[in-house]
């Protein structure tokens, strides 16, 4: 990331950041600011929403409006933002525990409502911030501080379950991929609806460390191999869905004039 | 035979986890408290316990799962902070209500917002009016004694009600201190197995937590409020048996050089080791100050405080919380409530410290004590303190 990006966009005087060498949520980060940056967004119209977690410390880094909330209420917060001022381009940057375990709940309703919120998640398997507990997305049979011997639980799709859920966009990418993730982020920025892009970024300290996945370039080398886009017998990267639907806060807006416009 | 063992406060509740050997412990992270159930999880899965370990989705569904191993007559605990105990909120009461003895270690952070992990006691006390017994303990060796004797406690046929093990986060929590730890065995003599007076996949069929309107809610939050008298009792009796085991003498509350003092403290926590130092060096003074440090919260000991204040002047009382009632903080008006009519002239101020982990010092405690002396001199003083806040 250059400096011009770093005085234009972020909040100096709270960096350095805090998260661990090798960690990619900077990378997802600087994706962000990238896409941003080259979006028609009206920059003054940008709300960072975040919740609790290694990812939800990016909304204090950045220099727009900003709202640090708590374990998983990322998007249920958003959801307010966005209702009440729908002018408002609503980003809310939450990590794979945050998003879909204790916030699962408000994940697949938002999707549902089909609000336009721009929702990105930090995917790195794990709960890194408080030592490296096993989360909804780690890849069963996984090391961690709470599953010695592997786990036996089985992983969420991100993307597939907000697919199902109703988002209207939905893309995957990794930190690894850095333009390519920065497109899909735009992706999101431009679909009217909800939107989630699912960026996959390696914990080497509470996750690789456990399962022996070697230094950070090693595990940045591998993520680059795991995925491909069009290679089915890997993990699939690029837009899975792009669909224009009814948006919630225009429905509900119509709806509103539509019954008031009876009584004048 | 007790052994002499350098521990954190998080590990030592966690070995006793461990001696305990708990039915279920369903857990979710959160900073400082993760340690115990993540400590936990290694026992589970070396073989040293056989407990069912349960890494939920969030502090409400660890509360739920908890409260339904419980209701299957399961021993059960687990483990929170902050954030964590507030959204097990609505799930605490139903464990009160229902009479499950579900024991619950509260490490004490901040509450949120703005979000700070540091220690206060804004998350326990918070929690103070859901029914369940609240016991506070000043280091790690009291936490992991109180941990065990809380099994006890909770599941005495006349009490029957869950309860919460707090200690401070970080100070307590993750500093290593030496600590006597009883052996496996006593452990285990010591808590017995859990015999629910019912249960589901009991003998009978039981239906539990339906509906209760205006004909029996009633009595039923009144037998919930006598068991929670009961449990002042109990709390001693268990806390005389442990006493006979390893020597280490607990009550309602800890009495410092409180036989002659004209000013004292009441104060919970980890800061009552500090302001015990405090104590030291003015009655190497002369001067005559004491100190309480409140064991049992939930029951409030009441009549037990009078008693003990009988002779006093003054007392401060220190809350590491803010209850913002714009009267006074939660200890502050426990004591100040207890002493109605029974403290004529005596001065209680109360003191408001250490919110979000600020740091507390012995000069800070030490300007207390001097306030209470000014105060007994002159006969002024403000009720309502915040010590070592920037106005």
């Amino acid at each position: 990331m250059n400096r011009e990006m770093i005085e234009k966009y972020f909040r100096k005087e709270q960096l350095p950041h805090i998260w661990c060498p090798g960690c990619g949520n900077g990378i997802a980060l600087a994706a962000i600011v990238d896409a941003i940056d080259s979006s028609d967004l009206d920059k003054e119209k940008i709300c960072i929403v975040s919740g609790i977690g290694c990812s939800s410390r990016a909304s204090g880094y950045l220099n727009f409006d900003s709202i640090h909330t708590t374990h998983g209420r990322a998007i249920a917060f958003a959801t307010g933002v966005k209702m009440a001022n729908p002018e408002m381009n609503v980003i809310v940057i939450t990590g794979d525990g945050d998003c879909t375990a204790i916030g699962g709940n408000h994940l697949i309703h938002a999707c549902r409502r089909n609000i336009d919120l721009n929702v990105i998640v930090f995917n790195n398997n794990i709960y890194g911030m408080t030592g490296g507990q096993y989360s909804p997305t780690t890849p069963k049979s996984a090391k961690t501080a709470t599953s010695r011997h592997g786990t036996v639980e089985r992983q969420f799709d991100i993307c597939d379950l907000s697919r199902s859920a109703g988002a209207t966009y939905v893309a995957r990418s990794t930190v690894y991929h850095y333009r390519h993730l920065t497109d899909m982020i735009k992706g999101a920025f431009k679909n009217k609806g909800f939107s989630i892009v699912e960026a996959l970024t390696p914990c080497p300290v509470q996750y690789g460390r456990r399962n022996k996945l070697g230094n950070p370039p090693d595990i940045m080398k591998e993520l680059k191999e795991s995925v491909s886009l069009t290679d089915s017998s890997k993990i699939k990267i690029g837009v899975f869905k792009n669909e224009s639907e009814p948006e919630y806060t225009s429905e509900y807006h119509k709806l509103v004039e539509a019954e008031v416009g009876k009584y004048e | 035979m007790a052994k002499r063992v350098s521990l954190s406060g998080n590990e030592a509740v966690a070995y006793a986890m461990r001696q305990i050997n708990p039915d279920v412990v369903a857990a979710f992270p959160i900073t400082p408290s993760t340690e115990v159930p993540q400590y936990f999880s290694q026992f589970v899965a070396n073989g040293q316990v056989t407990s069912e370990f349960v890494a939920v989705e969030s502090e409400h569904s660890a509360m739920s799962a908890c409260i339904g191993a419980s209701a299957a007559g399961g021993r059960v605990m687990t483990a929170t902070s902050s954030c964590g105990l507030a959204l097990m909120w609505e799930m605490l009461y139903i464990a009160a209500s229902s009479r499950l003895p579900v024991v619950l270690a509260v490490v004490n952070r901040a509450l949120s917002g703005p979000i700070n992990i540091h220690n206060d006691h804004s998350d326990s006390m918070g929690a103070r009016d859901s029914g369940w017994i609240q016991i506070y303990g000043e280091n790690a060796q009291e936490a992991y004694d109180n941990f065990i004797q809380a099994i006890r406690i909770g599941e005495h046929p006349d009490v029957q009600l869950p309860v919460m093990v707090c200690y401070d986060g970080f100070i307590t929590s993750h500093a290593v201190e030496n600590l006597e730890m009883c052996e496996d065995a006593e452990v285990k003599a010591f808590v017995g197995e859990r015999v629910a007076p019912y249960s589901l996949l009991g003998e009978n069929p039981v239906a539990m937590g339906p509906l209760d309107l205006p004909p029996h809610y009633f009595e039923h939050k009144r037998q919930q409020a006598e068991a929670m008298r009961n449990a002042k009792k109990v709390i001693l009796e268990v806390a005389a048996e442990f006493e006979k085991l390893t020597g280490r003498k607990y009550g309602l509350f800890e009495e410092y050089k409180m036989e002659d003092a004209e000013a004292a403290m009441v104060i919970i926590n980890s800061t009552a080791g500090t302001a015990k130092k405090v104590v030291d060096k003015m009655r190497a003074e002369g001067k005559k100050v004491g100190l309480i440090k409140i064991r049992s919260f939930r029951p409030f000991p009441a009549e037990e405080l009078v008693a003990a204040l009988k002779n006093v002047k003054a007392v401060a009382v220190m809350d590491k919380v803010d209850g913002f009632t714009g009267v006074a903080a939660p200890l502050h008006n426990e004591v100040r409530s207890a002493l109605y009519g029974a403290a004529e002239g005596k001065i209680v101020p109360g003191y408001i410290y250490g919110l979000g982990g600020r740091d507390v010092t012995v000069n800070d405690i030490e300007s207390v004590y001097n306030d209470l002396f000014k105060a007994i001199e002159t006969g002024k003083y403000e009720v309502y303190n915040y010590l070592g806040v920037r106005e």
